[in-house]
């Protein structure tokens, strides 16, 4: 990759244009508005012919690593290949123009999609029916809690405000709790890395309103005392939200429905394939239980229908999987993770050695090589993290979970030959060898990319947040 | 066994790698999940398919959707994509790249993020923008409770009667849950009534105000007095705003208004039957902590070269848990680029020129459609692209004549009116054909 | 090893507190200036505030963390140390010199059950 240093904006010359309108045939414009309701000034956007503007971002898109790019086993994030038909089928013409407030007569088409989905997820995951109005993961977790909590009150169970979530949890799940109106109250893990039913059983009251788990969690471990989970915590009057960030391992394999899940989202910018877009659109349908059903209409959470568009790709991935291929999505997402696993445990501490799913967390380095830097401080977790730049690899997840100080969280997926496997497997053991032998290479890499690190300090002391404050 | 596509295991490769693990078998990984747990049964899902039978299958259902020209806005509007958007984006360093966590190896996500920030910043004219959310609605939603963490002890929040009935519902959903009390501006002959806004204010419990640039009506509003009075009681104003008509109509920085959201979708994003789209955020300095969402900002690497990272991440849910002030994670990014690229291609003339062929197209229609004698005005205001007007004939008459010639068009509000919308990609023949329609009614 | 001065009182969320007839002067200590890293905002409260002993008043944020700032007293802000908005590194500089807030205190018992600087030292060696 090269560096490229320009912004838009620096190519910008009075007088150029980047694209032709047609002309004006009703000789009216908007000089006729009210002088007090026009803007004073034009907006000072860049003025660029067609051609620089298709190479800045060409060039702009060579300094960025995508799935297709390489390599790219971030934890958590599921970062399977995208297949290309999916592209072509959300870009349809037919699709790209409807307008969402088209009546229902004009787009049956639309409603096959939604109606196809929505018998697919519900045969994936055990759940009845699901709403495909929320945008994301966290947008669906929001979602998802609105309805574990419309549930209680229509039942006039107002006093059950706080939500379970265990020290593992993704980030969201808390922040999505707060933003619902809910208390969170953590739960521990155990030894193992799973939910400690031993410390979760005198949380139960009658003002819990339900448990937010992801399964595997965020150690790639499967919460195997999850029915007895269930059990208890319906006893106690509350419902079960399943996390679907961590469903790969469990495509084919395991329906949260059938766990005791009475709610639960889904990523299908994870599980179902569609392209992350450096940071989305996702989409996060939630899915509920026959008894919840009722909750899923009024529970408006975007402005129309959801984003249609990542929808229509995972349908098509879902057609290209069947029946037939699903049953071993998962299974090979598992195999993949654990192969990683046992393949750099001399190199890599790894904190808790059971099976895992799709992902799993080294605790950073056997050996750091501290005894070698003139400082006397080893390589890091983001050392490492830098280090696997150089060699044409995406980093894993670091410094989570936080159960660890040295998390590497590394999930490979089903779609990586065993080949790519291997060749990451022989970097990481040459990091290793390097850490060990002079950390030095790995603090200041990345070698090789566009840019060394960035100063995260100053740009956070001195924000510079625009164009306009670098003048 | 065969391997599919997006399968790459071979059954020796397979093999090999049980035998690393040293498990017998691939159920073998799944030891640790209870038997109870395991589903045992057929997936009740189509066999699998072929490239060209999915292929196929989409035509199928893509011709089933009616293509119609499109004379309706509420939220959506059909502007033109210029080619050059879908080709950029679709490039696949762009596509299949993750949130840009390792900047080194992200610098055209981030520098284009940049670069629309500095866009929005100057559309809107404040001080800061995120890197995007996940629409308008929802950006707006978000700014209810960004407007109670700026004014602390404040609880009330207050809607403008005139904001779009899908960005109400949306407020009142999320509002409803964080436990924020709404209150509620009304309108008079068809605009946010000052006087009604002071009423509201004086019970002193007001920690925002969120206000429509152009109303549900289409009417381009007039808020002479409005930031000083909600800012004499100490609370913010968040102006709602499209950020196409930003180009042309006063901005909620020369209102002196504190916050902007909006949807980006007017800036080139193909309808696509509602999403996705791109919700923006803008404020002024003084509140950027408390802003939610991913921001980008520009800093050097270790050898000086000049270069982009996530920044102020210390406000986000990964790190402040409950704590933070949203729990906004994914962003929409690749709409962002959309935003980006488009408004790199129209600049200030372009932008104007959008501007200027929907005013005049949706004047030239409003006129036409008044000289049938079928509607009647309703407000006399000032509008930019859209409009309402009283339907002196049956509305659903009208609606199917509009539907049977290939017309999406008057669009009934709850009041009864209709609502039209013209934007560039409308051509004068439309407009002449919609209405020789509408004189058959 | 991180400083300690002697004749502050300390938290166990590692504020210090500077006794000046009924005002509490609150910072935080070196070793949590050192466990933070390089301080990028903090975040502070408005004059006239009340905070509660055990409560949130603030938080310090570095690039990839943030920590409450936790009142050891309860009472009204009186002050707050402006030069930390532009400059938050001053604490990472000095973090006994450039204290955070200044209160009235409500209830000068509460300052009991905070340790002196030899219990402190003992506490975060």
């Amino acid at each position: 990759m090269k560096y490229y240093d320009k912004l838009v904006f620096e190519l910008s010359k009075e007088g150029r244009r980047g694209f032709t309108l047609p002309e004006n045939p009703y000789g009216r414009c908007v000089k006729e508005l009210p002088e007090g309701l026009r803007r004073a000034s034009a907006p000072a956007l860049p003025q660029v012919s067609e051609i620089d503007v298709v190479r800045h971002y060409t060039n702009l898109s060579q300094m960025n690593f995508g799935v297709d790019t390489g390599f790219y086993p971030l934890g958590s994030c599921t970062m399977k290949y995208n297949p290309k038909i999916n592209e072509e089928v959300a870009n349809m013409p037919g699709f790209q123009a409807l307008h969402p407030l088209q009546p229902a007569c004009t787009v049956p088409g639309a409603q096959a999609v939604y109606d196809g989905m929505d018998k697919a997820l519900a045969a994936i995951t055990g759940m009845a029916h699901f709403t495909f109005l929320p945008c994301a993961g966290a947008h669906g977790e929001l979602t998802g809690l609105m309805i574990m909590r419309q549930y209680h009150m229509s039942r006039g169970d107002l006093k059950r405000t706080k939500v379970i979530v265990p020290d593992s949890a993704h980030g969201t799940n808390p922040a999505s709790a707060a933003v619902c109106g809910l208390e969170v109250v953590e739960v521990k893990s155990n030894a193992m890395g799973l939910v400690d039913v031993e410390a979760l059983k005198p949380l139960l009251g009658d003002d819990i309103a339900g448990i937010m788990m992801t399964n595997p969690n965020t150690l790639g471990l499967f919460e195997k005392d999850i029915r007895e989970i269930a059990a208890l915590v319906h006893e106690c009057g509350g419902l079960l939200y399943y996390d679907g960030a961590n469903m790969n391992p469990l495509l084919g394999m395991v329906r949260p429905g059938d766990m005791g899940f009475d709610i639960m989202h889904l990523n299908l910018h994870k599980t179902f394939s569609t392209p992350h877009g450096g940071g989305g659109p996702g989409s996060g349908p939630v899915g509920v239980a026959a008894h919840l059903a009722q909750f899923l209409p009024g529970t408006v959470v975007s402005g129309f229908h959801g984003n249609f568009g990542v929808i229509l790709r995972a349908y098509a991935y879902i057609l290209m999987l069947g029946k037939q291929h699903i049953k071993l999505a998962g299974k090979f997402a598992t195999l993949a993770a654990n192969y990683v696993k046992e393949s750099l445990k001399d190199c890599y501490k790894l904190p808790i050695p059971t099976v895992c799913k799709h992902e799993f967390v080294y605790d950073g380095l056997v050996n750091d090589g501290a005894d070698k830097a003139p400082d006397g401080h080893g390589a890091t977790t983001l050392d490492v993290a830098k280090r696997l730049l150089d060699f044409g690899f995406h980093a894993p997840t670091i410094y989570f979970p936080l159960l660890f100080h040295q998390a590497l969280m590394i999930e490979p997926t089903e779609t990586e030959s065993k080949e790519t496997i291997d060749a990451f497997i022989e970097v990481m053991r040459r990091i290793a060898a390097e850490a060990a032998e002079d950390p030095m290479i790995l603090r200041e890499a990345p070698h090789n990319a566009p840019i060394r690190r960035p100063d995260e300090t100053t740009a956070a002391r001195q924000p510079i947040l625009k164009y306009q404050d670098t003048l | 066994m065969a391997t599919f596509a997006y399968f790459p295991h071979t059954d020796e490769d397979i093999r090999l790698m049980l035998e690393r693990i040293g498990a017998g078998s691939l159920d073998d990984l799944y030891s640790d999940v209870p038997a109870d747990c395991l589903y045992k049964g057929e997936y009740d899902l189509p066999d699998a398919m072929s490239e060209q039978e999915v292929r196929a299958f989409f035509e199928d259902l893509d011709k089933k959707n009616t293509k119609l020209k499109v004379f309706v806005g509420a939220g959506a509007y059909d502007h033109y994509t210029p080619s050059v958007v879908p080709y950029l984006t679709a490039r696949s360093e762009f596509l299949t790249a993750y949130t840009p966590y390792q900047a080194e190896i992200s610098q055209g996500t981030l520098r284009y993020i940049f670069e629309y920030q500095s866009m929005i910043c100057e559309l809107t004219g404040m001080d800061i923008s995120n890197a995007s959310m996940y629409d308008g609605p929802t950006a707006a939603a978000e700014a209810v409770r960004m407007a109670i963490a700026c004014t602390k002890k404040k609880p009330r929040v207050l809607l403008s009667k005139g904001l779009l009935p899908n960005v109400l519902k949306v407020i009142e959903t999320y509002s409803r849950f964080h436990g924020t009390p709404l209150g509620y501006v009304e309108l008079e002959n068809g605009r946010t009534s000052l006087e009604c806004l002071k009423k509201e204010l004086a019970a002193g419990d007001v920690a925002g105000v969120i206000l429509p640039a152009v109303n549900r009506y289409g009417i381009i509003e007039d808020y002479t007095g409005f930031a000083e009075a909600v800012h004499e009681a100490k609370g913010i104003v968040v102006e709602y705003c499209d950020p196409s008509a930003l180009a042309v109509i006063k901005t909620p920085g020369e209102w002196d208004f504190d916050v902007a959201v909006g949807d980006g979708q007017p800036l080139g994003i193909p309808l696509c039957y509602g999403g996705p789209y791109v919700g923006f955020m803008a404020c002024r300095k003084d509140y950027v902590r408390k802003m939610p969402g991913r921001i980008v900002g520009q800093t050097t690497d270790a050898e000086g070269k000049r270069c982009y990272v996530l920044t102020l991440q210390a406000r986000e849910q990964h790190i402040r848990r409950e704590k933070a002030t949203s729990n906004i994670c994914s962003n929409e990014s690749l709409m962002a680029l959309f935003v980006t690229i488009y408004a790199s291609l129209m600049g200030p003339d372009g932008l104007k020129k959008v501007n200027c062929l929907s005013y005049g197209g949706a004047h030239y229609l409003h006129d036409e459609l008044l000289k049938t004698g079928k509607f009647e005005e309703v407000f006399d205001a000032p509008f930019l692209k859209e409009f309402v007007l009283k339907p002196l004939i049956p509305v659903d008459k009208l609606q199917q004549k509009l539907l049977d010639g290939g017309f999406f068009a008057a669009l009934q509000t709850e009041e009864g009116y209709v609502s039209f919308c013209v934007t560039e990609k409308r051509t004068k023949a439309e407009i002449d054909a919609l209405v020789a329609l509408v004189k058959e009614v | 090893m991180s400083k300690v001065l002697e004749g502050l009182l300390y938290s166990e969320s590692h504020e210090w507190v500077k006794v000046e007839g009924d005002i509490a002067v609150i910072g935080v200590s070196d070793f949590a200036q050192k466990e933070m890293g390089n301080i990028t905002y903090v975040d502070l409260p408005d004059v006239d505030d009340e905070v509660e002993a055990g409560e949130d008043f603030g938080a310090l944020e570095s690039v990839k963390a943030a920590s409450d700032l936790i009142s050891p007293v309860s009472g009204t802000v009186t002050e707050v140390n402006e030069a930390l908005e532009d400059e938050p590194e001053l604490i990472n500089q000095d973090a006994y010199e450039n204290w955070i807030i200044k209160v009235q205190m409500s209830d000068k018992s509460e300052l009991d059950a905070l340790m002196d600087a030899a219990a402190y030292k003992n506490a975060t060696e």
